[in-house]
Formats: structure tokens, sequence, C-alpha cells
């Protein structure tokens, strides 16, 4: 590790405890919205662990998180509270899994495709088998205060900034950039380009779903149109992809404007924020290529290194 | 005779209907050129592709040393010793020219990680002759040094058998003649390589063996000299002559 490693480390370190001092603060509104930035970067970061590297965009965030709420509202009653995001991690990762072996041959837009479709899939599963047993939704009723789920939150982001340092930093972080470069020049070096694909997706399942049974406390009434709302997995997309997926702190970069930005337009044109969406993605695609991190780059080119 | 590296044995690839190769046979000795060679569509790179591993055979046996690897997937076989660059070259764009030598080295035959990899991929780089462009973006490199990284990534997995797929096709008269020096020099190393390639210059001079392919079967196996004095293959490369 060299010294810029350990500073860095240092400075995430301290930035995650200041940012964990929040709630000490507000207990209120900007605490809800700091839970929700929390949310999503943990989501956004995973998200880009693989998605960033590979160039596989992932639409089944939606899926993942679902899945986890589930287990909380299902298991909460009867099971203890720490072991449901560990159930969740599991599940999540079952589901990625299988997913990774479905889809193993699929590239490009058929992979963005399916994983949509795999959200929706599991909701129409989840609603159907409810329709057949009776229920509806169902109550989350816990003491579980909005503190507790942010500082949860926070953890898991540390834990998930902690393994994407060390993923990066890996044999297969550089396989993943590989894979994402050119994935036949990859077979052909000798890397298990299925074998990388899959655990990193089941890395980033894991994530989501823990996110998932985390939060499901805060909606207090769960049912799967809102658990699994694809609408989800396309905020996550573009959170990411505004910060930028070339590096770790980059999809951050992206949840922290846009959380702020959904927030006022869901307040003053709570009807726009589908147009939101759109507008903003155009605007990535045709502005902000490589997003924040991309722009940080370039800039960073000008002025750093052009006076050389 | 030196030892055999590998083996092709009755190797047949059918897609549908067509049979891209029909029943190959043949040898590839320890430190030996071995240029495959044939017009068009004759067979040349689907063989090569089922030595990588690209695809499977439809039957017939390809032994590395000994040991069978028809059939199985390509990071498998590279694990195991077989390295190729391929006929439009492919680097990895958003790495840095030291990087794509890298991802040779790290998942290879022989594999090296982190100082050692990149110390090794400098040494390789400055071998096949990619001096100062060395810290370029790889999007900037010409024609044949972009030939220079592939081939270093190549070598940086030390292959027991490099597979080159027609390594010098496009370069000009000059470059050539660097490229097929630059070939020579790795046979002179020990290193055992199968050329696919349409130049005869580099055919003459390189090849210690040539097998010619012609619509999927050898039709002939020997010294560059001989083959391509024999009717058979002439009459492949020129079409058949009524008046002779």
């Amino acid at each position: 590790m060299s010294m810029r490693d350990i500073r860095n480390l240092f400075l995430a370190a301290l930035a995650l405890g200041l940012v964990a001092l929040l709630p000490l603060y507000d207990t209120g509104y900007i605490l809800s919205i700091a839970t929700t930035m929390a949310m999503f970067t943990v989501l956004a970061t995973s998200w880009a662990l693989f998605s960033g590297p590979t160039h596989y965009i992932s639409l089944a965030t939606a899926a993942f998180f679902g899945l986890g709420t589930f287990v909380t509202g299902l298991g909460f009653q009867t099971l203890p509270m720490w072991l449901l995001p560990i159930i969740a991690a599991g599940l999540g990762a079952v589901l990625a899994a299988l997913v990774g072996l479905v889809t193993l041959r699929l590239s490009g837009v058929y992979f963005v495709i399916f994983t949509l479709g795999l959200a929706e899939l599991v909701r129409q599963v989840v609603t159907w088998v409810q329709n057949r047993t009776g229920q509806r939704g169902m109550y989350v009723l816990t003491t579980i205060t909005e503190r507790d789920i942010y500082w949860q939150l926070i953890g898991l982001a540390a834990l998930v900034f902690l393994v994407g340092w060390l993923i990066a930093r890996s044999r297969l972080g550089f396989a993943l950039r590989i894979i994402g470069n050119d994935e036949t020049v990859a077979k052909h070096s000798g890397i298990d380009t299925a074998a990388a694909k899959i655990l990193l997706f089941m890395i980033s399942g894991a994530v989501a779903a823990v996110v998932g049974a985390i939060v499901a406390p805060r909606y207090i009434y769960i049912e799967p149109s809102t658990a699994f709302a694809p609408i989800l997995s396309f905020q996550v997309v573009i959170m990411a992809l505004l910060g930028g997926t070339g590096r770790l702190w980059g999809p951050l970069a992206g949840v922290i404007p846009f959380t702020l930005l959904w927030e006022f337009i869901s307040r003053n044109a709570p009807n726009q924020t589908l147009l939101l969406l759109g507008v903003a993605f155009l605007l990535i695609v045709y502005v902000l290529p490589g997003g924040f991190v991309g722009l940080y780059e370039r800039l960073r080119h000008r002025f750093g290194s052009g006076g050389q | 005779m030196a030892r055999v590296v590998l083996e092709v044995r009755d190797v047949t690839k059918r897609f549908g209907g067509l049979v891209a190769v029909r029943e190959m046979v043949f040898d590839v000795h320890h430190n030996e050129v071995l240029g495959i060679i044939g017009p068009n569509g004759s067979g040349k790179s689907t063989m090569i592709n089922m030595i990588s591993g690209t695809f499977a055979p439809s039957s017939g046996s390809i032994r590395l040393n000994g040991q069978e690897i028809a059939g199985k997937p390509a990071h498998r076989i590279a694990r195991q010793g077989v390295a190729r660059t391929f006929q439009l070259v492919r680097l990895l764009p958003e790495l840095s020219v030291v990087e794509n030598v890298m991802a040779g080295a790290a998942f290879g035959h022989r594999k090296r990680w982190g100082s050692e990899a990149e110390s090794f991929a400098r040494t390789l780089l400055d071998r096949v002759g990619l001096g100062r462009q060395i810290n370029m973006p790889v999007s900037s490199l010409t024609y044949i040094n972009t030939k220079r990284v592939e081939l270093a990534r190549a070598l940086a997995c030390e292959p027991e058998v490099l597979l080159l797929d027609e390594w010098l096709a496009g370069l000009n008269p000059t470059e050539l003649e660097t490229g097929i020096d630059l070939i020579k020099s790795l046979r002179d190393e020990g290193r055992t390589i199968i050329l696919v390639e349409h130049v005869m210059d580099a055919i003459r001079s390189l090849c210690d063996r040539c097998v010619v392919m012609s619509s999927g079967a050898k039709i002939a196996e020997g010294t560059p000299l001989d083959v391509l004095a024999d009717a058979e293959v002439i009459r492949a490369y020129l079409g058949a002559d009524e008046d002779a």
C-alpha cells in the first residue's frame, strides 16, 4: 500500500465518520433526504462495480431490492432483525447467479432487456402468489427509526466502498476491465469471463437485496408494485452514469445532485418526475458522456498536464 | 526431430451442411515455425480458431503436450499454453499499452501480477520493438505498433504454442521486413509458432514447414520450397490451367 492509498483510506474513513454524525444534528427532513441519498449511493456504487468495468447495463436492481424488502416484510416478526439482511444477501446472490447463468451468452441490448424483464417477472410472480394466498400487501411495523436505517446504510456504504476498492486492485478487477473492452481478448488471455461476470453480478445483486431489507421498515406498507417498481432500476442507472463509473466515487457524485433535483421536482411538479428522468438521461448521453468523473478527468487533463 | 508440442488428428468442422475443415492431420514440433497456407476460404482461420478454442471441432482430436484440448473453452486452452493474435487486431482501447500486455501476463499460462507483470510487460514491449511509444494511448498507435502490442500480449503468457493469424497482413514493404525479422528472432529464442499467412516472402523465409489447405482439406505438407512447387498447390492458388 502506498502513502497515497493510506491517505485516501484515511480521508474516506473521516468523511464517512462525519456523515454518520448527521442524525445528531437533524432527525427530520434533512435526515430523510440523507437516508435516500445513502440508499442510492449504495445501490449506484454496487451497480457500478459490475456495470462500470463490463459495460453491461443491468436494469435488475429493482428485482434484488424488492426481494430484500420482502425478506424483511415476511421475516421481521419471527426472525431476529440482524439475520434479515444476511438472508437477503444470500437470496440476492442466488438470484443473481441464476440470472448470470442464463444471460451468459447475452450481451449488449439483450442483457439490458433481460434484466428489465427479470424485475417485472419477479414482481408478477410475487403478485400471483399473493393473489393465490389471498394476501395483498403487508405492513412492516417496527420500532426501527430512520436514524437506525441511516446508520445501517452508511455502514453498508463503507463496506461496498471497501469491497470496490479491493476489487479494483485485484486480478478480478483487471479481468473485468479487459472483459469490458473486448470479451474475445479476455477469453483468449485465459480469463474465465463467465465466472468473473457472475461473481461481480452476485456481489452487486446481494448488496441491492440487503439495501431492500434495510429500508423496508421505512416504507411501512409493502406491496409488489412498489417494492419492485422498475423506476428504481432506472434511477440507479442514471445516477451512476451521471456521476460516472470510471471511479469508485463516481456514482456518489451523481447521487447527491440527482437526489436533490428529484426531491425538488417531486415537491413542485410531482407529475413531471418521469420527464426529468428522460431529460436527465438525454443530457448525460449527449453532454456528459463519462459523467462527472469524465468531466473531471478532462478538466484535469487540460489544466493539469497541459502546461507541462 | 524435436518433441511434438501440438498434435492435430482427423479434425473436422462442420457449420450446418458446410464442411469448413475436413480431417486435418498435422504435428507441430518444439521450436518450429509451421505455416498454414492456402487460398481464401480454405479453412485456415477455422483451424486456428479450433486450436485456440474459439469453437470446438465437430470431431477429431487436438493435443497440446499430450493433453486433449479440443472442445475446451478458450480460457482453459489459453491457460494451458496457447496464445494468439487476431486477424483484425484486437487491442483494449481503454487500457494503457502496458496494461494491454499485462492482460496477457496476468491470467495466462505462466501467471504474473503486480509490479512483476508490469516489468515483464515492459520487457516484452521492448522486445517487440515498441520503444518510446510505450506511453502513448492505444488509439494513437500506428498500425504496425498495434500489431506489436498484440504480439507482446500473446508473448506475455509465455505460450507453448503461439498462433499468429495473418500477423504480417497489411504492412507496407519496410514494415514487412521488420515484421519478418521480428518473428524470425522469436523463433531463434526457441518459441513454437503457427503462422497463418498469405505473404509469400514471409512464408519462404520464416516457415520450417508448411501445411497447405484447400477447401478445408490438407493438400500438401513439407518445406515451403517443396509445397510451393507442388502442382496441386499451384492449381489451388491459381486455378486449373486448361492449356497445361
